[in-house]
This record gives C-alpha cells, sequence and structure tokens, in this order.
C-alpha cells in the first residue's frame, strides 16, 4: 500500500511539472531553446582543457556580479569616504572582507581566465570563418573589460587608484588639439576628483556590467549558431548521421557540462580560494601596497605601476621614446597601446593560412606564436618594473615582437608549408 | 598545456616581489604572529602609552581589539581606553589636524595599515632605526626613512642611539695571523649605557609587539580568513572527488 503511493507520488509531481513546461512552451520556446543551447547543440568531442576557460570565464563573471552587488551595499562614492567605506566593509560588515577579496582577487581571476580563453582562439584558429563575428564579440568583451577594471580600481579611492588613474587618463591629453579638453572632459574636473570618482562608479556598476552582459550573450548566441571549433581545426559538420548530428560532436549537455567543466570549476575554484584565502594581495600583484593608503594628491607613490592585467600594454605605451612627425613621444605611446589592444580584433582577415589550428600549420607560425608568447610577458613584467634606459630597450623589442606576430601574418601564413588537416577528428 | 603551465610557473618564480619599497636600505625581518596573544597585548599598550598621542588607528575600534586581544572590557576601559572614548568608537586621537601640520612639517600618518603599505619589516627597522642628529629640528634622524619628521617615541624604553665608528670585519683573513681582517667602519647604531629603561633584547622585543600590533591592525580578520579557508579548501577537495568521479562517469559513455 505504502508502496504504491510512493511510487504514484514522484509520477504526479513529474505530471505537474510537465503541466508548467507545456504551459510555458505554448508561450515562448522553453524547451526549444534548452535544446539548441544545452542538450542538443553539438560540440567537437575533441576538446581539450584550453577549452575551460570560457566557462571560467563565466564562473568569474557571476562572482564579480553577485560579489559587487553586496559591495555596492556598504560602499560610499564620496571622496573623503570612499577609503574608509571599503576599509568598512573589511572589518565591519558581516564576511565583508571575504566580499571584497572575491572581488579584487576575481579582477585578476577574471583576466587570467579571459587571457588564457583569447590564446586558446588564437592558437586553435577559433577567430577564422565562420567564428569572425563571435572574436569581435569577444574582443568587444576585452575592451569593455579593460574598462571596467580600470574604473573598478579607482573606487578604493587609494594612492595608487588615484594616481594609476591620474596617469592612464592622462593620456588622452595627448591627443594633439583636443587633448587637454577631453581629459577634462573625462574626469569631469581640472583633476582627479570625487566627480571623477562619481562617474567611474556609476560606470562600474551599472553601464560596464550591462553591456558586458550583452556581449556575452551575443559572443554566445553566435557561436551557438555556427558552432564550436576545436583543437583541430576540423569543420566537423561536414560528417553528419541520419538525425543531422555531426559524427564527431558530442551533446553539451551533459557531456561537457558535467562530464568535464563541472570537476574543472571545482578545481578553478580550489586555486582561486587559496589566493582569496591565503594570499588575496598575492605579493602586491593582486593588491598594491600603496592602495592601503588614502588617495592623495600631494603625495605622489614612488613608483606608479599599473594592476598587472594592463602592464603588457603599459610597457607598450612607454616603449616609444621618439617624437616624430612634429608629435611628441607620448602622443605615439598612446597610439602604440591602443593599437596593441585593438590589433587582435583584426586576426580573422590576417591570416591566410588554408589551415586553422597550429597544430597543422608550419614552422614559421609556430616559431611566430612563440614569439608572441615571449614577448607579451617579458612586456607583462616590464612593465611592472620602473623604466630604465635597459628595460626600455628590451620593451622596445618586446613591442617589435609583438606587432610583428600580427603584421607579419598574411605574409608568412602564406608562405609556409602547412600538414594536411584531416577529415575526421582522429581518435 | 603542461608546457605552457611549466612557463608560466618560471615567470612566477624569477618574478622579483612586485613594487618592493626599495630605499636601499637594509631591512630586518620581522615575522608578525596575530595568534600570540601577550604579544598583541603588549603592542596595543605601548600603542596607547607612546603613539596615540599623534597617531590615530581610524579603521579600527577599541571594542574589537578588546575582544579580538582577549583583554576583559573592564581592564581595557581602565589601562587603555583614552579618557573620553568609548569602547564603540575608532582608536582616534584629538591632535588638531593643521596644528600638527604646524609642529611636525606634515600630519602624522594614520598607521591602521601602514605594515601593508611599508611592510613589517620595514616598521620594525625604522623603529629600531633612530640616531640622535643635531642638525635635525627634533634632534634624531633615522636610516630607515632619512630626515623623518618623527621625534623618537621610544627613546625613553631604548635609550640614547648614537652613530658611531668601530673596528668591523673587513670580509678577508690576515695572511700571517690568520684572524679576520677588520677595519674603521661608522654608521653603526650604539645605545649609551644606562640610558634606557630597557635592554637592547628587551627593547627589540617591545618593537617587535609594537610591530606586531600595528599588522593585526592592518588586517584584524586575518585569522578568521585563514581558518575559514582552510575548511573551504578541504570542502571544494571533497567536492572535487564526487564531480571527478561524476564527470568521468559521462565521459566513459563518449566513444
Amino acid at each position: 500500500m505504502s508502496d504504491a503511493k510512493s511510487s504514484e507520488k514522484p509520477g504526479a509531481v513529474m505530471a505537474g511539472v510537465t503541466q508548467v513546461v507545456n504551459w510555458i512552451d505554448a508561450r515562448m520556446p522553453l524547451v526549444e531553446t534548452y535544446e539548441y543551447h544545452m542538450s542538443r547543440y553539438w560540440a567537437p568531442k575533441n576538446f581539450n582543457m584550453w577549452y575551460l576557460f570560457g566557462v571560467l570565464s563565466m564562473v568569474v563573471l557571476v562572482n564579480q556580479l553577485l560579489t559587487g552587488i553586496w559591495l555596492t551595499m556598504s560602499y560610499v562614492p564620496a571622496g573623503d569616504k570612499a577609503f574608509a567605506s571599503v576599509e568598512y566593509i573589511m572589518r565591519d560588515v558581516e564576511f565583508g572582507w571575504l566580499l571584497r577579496y572575491l572581488h579584487s582577487s576575481g579582477a585578476s581571476a577574471f583576466f587570467i581566465v579571459v587571457y588564457l580563453h583569447m590564446f586558446r582562439g588564437m592558437m586553435y584558429g577559433s577567430y577564422r570563418k565562420p567564428r569572425e563575428l563571435i572574436w569581435l564579440f569577444g574582443m568587444a568583451i576585452f575592451l569593455v573589460l579593460m574598462a571596467e577594471g580600470f574604473m573598478g580600481y579607482l573606487l578604493p579611492w587609494g594612492n595608487m587608484s588615484y594616481w594609476g588613474a591620474q596617469v592612464i587618463v592622462s593620456l588622452v591629453g595627448a591627443i594633439p588639439v583636443v587633448g587637454a579638453d577631453m581629459m577634462e572632459w573625462v574626469r569631469g574636473d581640472f583633476l582627479m576628483s570625487e566627480i571623477t570618482l562619481n562617474r567611474f562608479f556609476a560606470l562600474h556598476v551599472v553601464a560596464l556590467p550591462i553591456m558586458l552582459i550583452m556581449l556575452v550573450f551575443l559572443h554566445i548566441v553566435a557561436l551557438h549558431h555556427v558552432g564550436s571549433n576545436n583543437p583541430d581545426g576540423i569543420d566537423v559538420k561536414k560528417h553528419k548521421d541520419e538525425n543531422g548530428k555531426p559524427l564527431d560532436s558530442i551533446a553539451f549537455h551533459p557531456y561537457y557540462t558535467i562530464g568535464h567543466d563541472l570537476p574543472a570549476i571545482v578545481l578553478f575554484l580550489i586555486v582561486f580560494c587559496s589566493v582569496v584565502f591565503f594570499a588575496p594581495e598575492m605579493g602586491g600583484y593582486f593588491l598594491e601596497p600603496p592602495n592601503f593608503e588614502q588617495a592623495n594628491p600631494l603625495k605622489t607613490p614612488d613608483h606608479i605601476a599599473p594592476v598587472w592585467y594592463y602592464t603588457p600594454f603599459y610597457a607598450m605605451l612607454r616603449a616609444a621614446t621618439y617624437p616624430l612627425f612634429g608629435m611628441d613621444a607620448k602622443f605615439w605611446g598612446f597610439v602604440v597601446m591602443v593599437g596593441a589592444i585593438a590589433l587582435p580584433a583584426v586576426l580573422p582577415w590576417l591570416d591566410r593560412s588554408p589551415v586553422k589550428s597550429i597544430r597543422y600549420k608550419g614552422a614559421i607560425s609556430k616559431g611566430m606564436l612563440a614569439m608572441f608568447i615571449v614577448s607579451f610577458f617579458l612586456l607583462g613584467w616590464l612593465g611592472t618594473q620602473a623604466a630604465s634606459p635597459f628595460y626600455t630597450l628590451l620593451a622596445q623589442v618586446g613591442t617589435a615582437g609583438y606587432f610583428a606576430y600580427f603584421v607579419l601574418m598574411p605574409w608568412y601564413t602564406r608562405v609556409e608549408k602547412t600538414k594536411p588537416v584531416p577529415e575526421r577528428v582522429p581518435a | 598545456m603542461k608546457r605552457f603551465l611549466m612557463i608560466l610557473g618560471f615567470c612566477a618564480l624569477t618574478t622579483p616581489a612586485a613594487l618592493a619599497s626599495d630605499s636601499g636600505v637594509h631591512l630586518e625581518p620581522m615575522t608578525p604572529d596575530h595568534r600570540d596573544l601577550p604579544s598583541l597585548q603588549h603592542g596595543a599598550k605601548l600603542f596607547m602609552n607612546y603613539c596615540l598621542g599623534c597617531h590615530s588607528l581610524e579603521h579600527q575600534r577599541h571594542v574589537r581589539t578588546a575582544e579580538d586581544l582577549g583583554i576583559p572590557t573592564d581592564l581595557y576601559q581602565a589601562s587603555l581606553l583614552p579618557a573620553g572614548a568609548d569602547m564603540g568608537s575608532h582608536i582616534t586621537n584629538a591632535m588638531p589636524a593643521a596644528g600638527a601640520k604646524n609642529w611636525f612639517g606634515a600630519q602624522p600618518p594614520d598607521l591602521s595599515m601602514v605594515t601593508r603599505v611599508r611592510g613589517t619589516d620595514w616598521v620594525y627597522s625604522y623603529l629600531k632605526g633612530f640616531y640622535l642628529d643635531p642638525s635635525r629640528p627634533l634632534g634624531v634622524n633615522n636610516d630607515v626613512l632619512p630626515n623623518a619628521g618623527m621625534p623618537h617615541a621610544l627613546i625613553e624604553l631604548q635609550g640614547v642611539p648614537r652613530k658611531v665608528c668601530k673596528q668591523a670585519p673587513e670580509g678577508g683573513r690576515d695572511g700571517l695571523s690568520g684572524q679576520p681582517m677588520t677595519s674603521e667602519q661608522c654608521g653603526f647604531i650604539e645605545v649609551e649605557a644606562g640610558t634606557g629603561l630597557l635592554s637592547a633584547e628587551e627593547y627589540d622585543a617591545a618593537v617587535y609587539d609594537l610591530v606586531n600590533f600595528l599588522d593585526y591592525t592592518g588586517e584584524p580578520y586575518r585569522l578568521d580568513r585563514q581558518r575559514i579557508g582552510v575548511y573551504v579548501i578541504l570542502f571544494l577537495l571533497v567536492l572535487y572527488v564526487f564531480t571527478w568521479l561524476l564527470g568521468r562517469e559521462y565521459q566513459k559513455e563518449v566513444h
């Protein structure tokens, strides 16, 4: 009797659920959307570890949004209160220190996973046709993320916040003719002030997160329309079974979501939480020492360095030391930096190789990619150091290496000998 | 991937600690210990007696200090709480900012997070780096922060420190006698015997306690953070085992 009852009950619950789903389905494509993006989204079966950084970016994004909401509840964006309000969060708000460290470490984690995610795309040619738009949306995400990180860094109103922002905003001043006025327009004042803090706060907590979420949405819509690339750069849609499912693909859910991503997310959280709980300052890289001192317009830190994730671009900015065509070096530094950030966007049109993945490209491509990595790390390290003539020279070499990877790409991808790409994904 | 991680690890190892303030002065290492309550209590006492006149801890509250350091409220109120302050308030003083600027050339900085800005080694060495210098307005100078605008607040504890020259080893050995070679070198700080309340060892210990306390006020939740962190990591490790086993079941179905 009781047996019959217990077996009846779940049936009744399931019937109820089905009814609700049917009700919704008649009014919007719930099941269809779920299948399109999850259970019937066919992903190539040969994904490797590099394919985890997309989902990890989403995990960090959610972390930033959630901790950000709670930080906003106690943060005060006022010139004389901002710094103290952050310390208030750290000391007097229940688990406030945890929220703040999750958010500050999350910013660094965001750039780590996004850089690795972008590098994956460069390595396997994920930007190639028909995925150009995914790449462009991704680049837009990267730009917004840089702006988001930059504006967020001003909010604690520490001395490095203040002077770092001052240095970067003053770059606008290098633009000829309109530079000085634009600088004032960006700051809203004649110097970095509470007005600047307030507008950066508005952009950091409202405008840029909305843009970020929209761009991530578009990034994924475009991805699911054309399908994922894979480490071999093979077009898996060429060989399908009678139901239209690509033979070398598997359902994204559950084989990737639970089969690969879930344990990887936990592994990532172990590393992430190790930083949050045991090294939130990360030796001065994630939280810089001068930032534990309130912003002081009269006291410049000994050595102004941006947070580590901007340092490769900062090093390129400083690498330009010659005036040219009547423009001073600062302007050219600005141009070089903007160019370095924007150049990856045109990768889909620079790469002329008949193959997508580095696995089948020739020796020059492999060498150039290796040189790109070395240049990027070198520049990243140089950006944390005080400038010296030798370091400036190194930065110039690194900048040349960085740009050569992109500028020479149309040439070296065409002339080199590539390996034949197999028709099907190798077992 | 493996190779990439190795390169990454190598880069991390070979990169010197970022942004360390390199004034060129040798700093004595000081490792804080937030579990050492007697040390923190002694440090708090020193701070209230010798530092609070000029320096505040404007982000730290009395009540939390008493709780974290295990000092009973009535004892704290009787011996450490400044007159007129209440337990819930921040540790501040009554020095007027404008006056302070006039007297010292700059307002004495708030010390809530001084060890997070400068590092514990720096603060420890700074407090041991004072010496008499009649050319300075306050009569003292400092090795770690030359021309510091601060008097030697702990001079009654340490005694009178002077810069001296003395015979010191040069590094080599005498070829005939085999004795270490020495020469007269200057720049040593020596304390005039009998001028301080504390011996050299006691003074070092007192400075250690004071810096330990300042490090505590920089991050009063550090022990909580580390304690909770252990449980979080243990939980995640267990979770990883189960998610890995679950993931493996799904991977088995993929051919």
